[in-house]
């Protein structure tokens, strides 16, 4: 079956992107395909490389990247949501004339037409948060 | 391209932060792909609506200026709930859009209805 997910929330204000992520992770390991997930909202805060969180807590953006690079899933941020909080690729910035690199490993920025490209291609469309 | 059917299901006050800015853009970029959109506005999302805003003098936008250009992309299918509105002594002449409106009771039904739903 083919996956799609949106998450909404940010890291620190709820358990919408673990719970995103658990499921991710679960349908990975029964061959299901994860077309894309997307972060809207303050679920663009999952995609801050400098998160920084104790040792003794999870630390979801890595687990998020380290996902990314296993099975090749397609982590897209709004472009416009992340502009808004703060969180531009070192391309953006430059194209905003300002200096950051703020981009987690494995995410990238795109627009909303990705989100709803997603769901007229998914068999389930699935939004935590 | 493939053809859907979208809802689009408001629960949120307006000036909940960038809520209702944001979820109208998802809203414009769908029709701007040919989907069919529909939106419910029900619960605290009512007051997007009202009429007379006067947000000028606070930074904050009027909410319910930006649902003028739901038109523009030919959004026409716009429902509330009646119970949400009378909860909140509201009346649908106390809104800045005409629209539809559905029984508390017929929701659920009305929700099965579609493709995709966005809830928020």
């Amino acid at each position: 079956m083919i996956f799609v997910i949106q998450i909404n929330s940010s890291p620190y204000h709820s358990n919408a992107g673990q719970r995103a992520y658990q499921f991710v992770s679960a349908a990975l390991l029964q061959h299901h395909e994860i077309f894309r997930v997307f972060f809207y909202f303050d679920g663009v805060y999952h995609a801050f490389k400098y998160a920084t969180p104790p040792d003794d807590e999870l630390a979801l953006t890595r687990k998020w990247s380290e996902l990314a690079d296993q099975y090749q899933i397609d982590l897209v941020v709004c472009i416009s949501a992340a502009q808004r909080r703060g969180l531009l690729c070192s391309d953006e910035a430059q194209r905003q004339n300002k200096i950051d690199n703020d981009l987690a490993d494995g995410f990238r920025l795109s627009g909303l037409g990705q989100l709803v490209e997603a769901t007229l291609v998914a068999d389930r469309f699935i939004l935590f948060g | 391209m493939d053809m859907k059917s979208y809802l689009f299901l408001l629960r949120k006050p307006a000036h909940s932060g960038s809520y209702v800015q944001e979820i109208l853009d998802v809203i414009l970029t769908t029709a701007a792909f040919d989907q069919q959109v529909t939106l419910l506005i029900m619960d605290d999302a009512v007051f997007h609506l009202k009429a007379g805003q006067i947000t000028n003098s606070n930074g904050m936008k009027d909410i319910a200026a930006i649902y003028n250009a739901l038109e523009l992309y030919d959004i026409t299918e716009i429902y509330t709930e009646e119970d949400s509105l009378h909860e909140r002594g509201l009346k649908l002449a106390d809104l800045c859009l005409p629209l539809k409106s559905i029984n508390r009771n017929e929701v659920s039904a009305f929700i099965e209805g579609f493709d995709v739903v966005f809830s928020g």
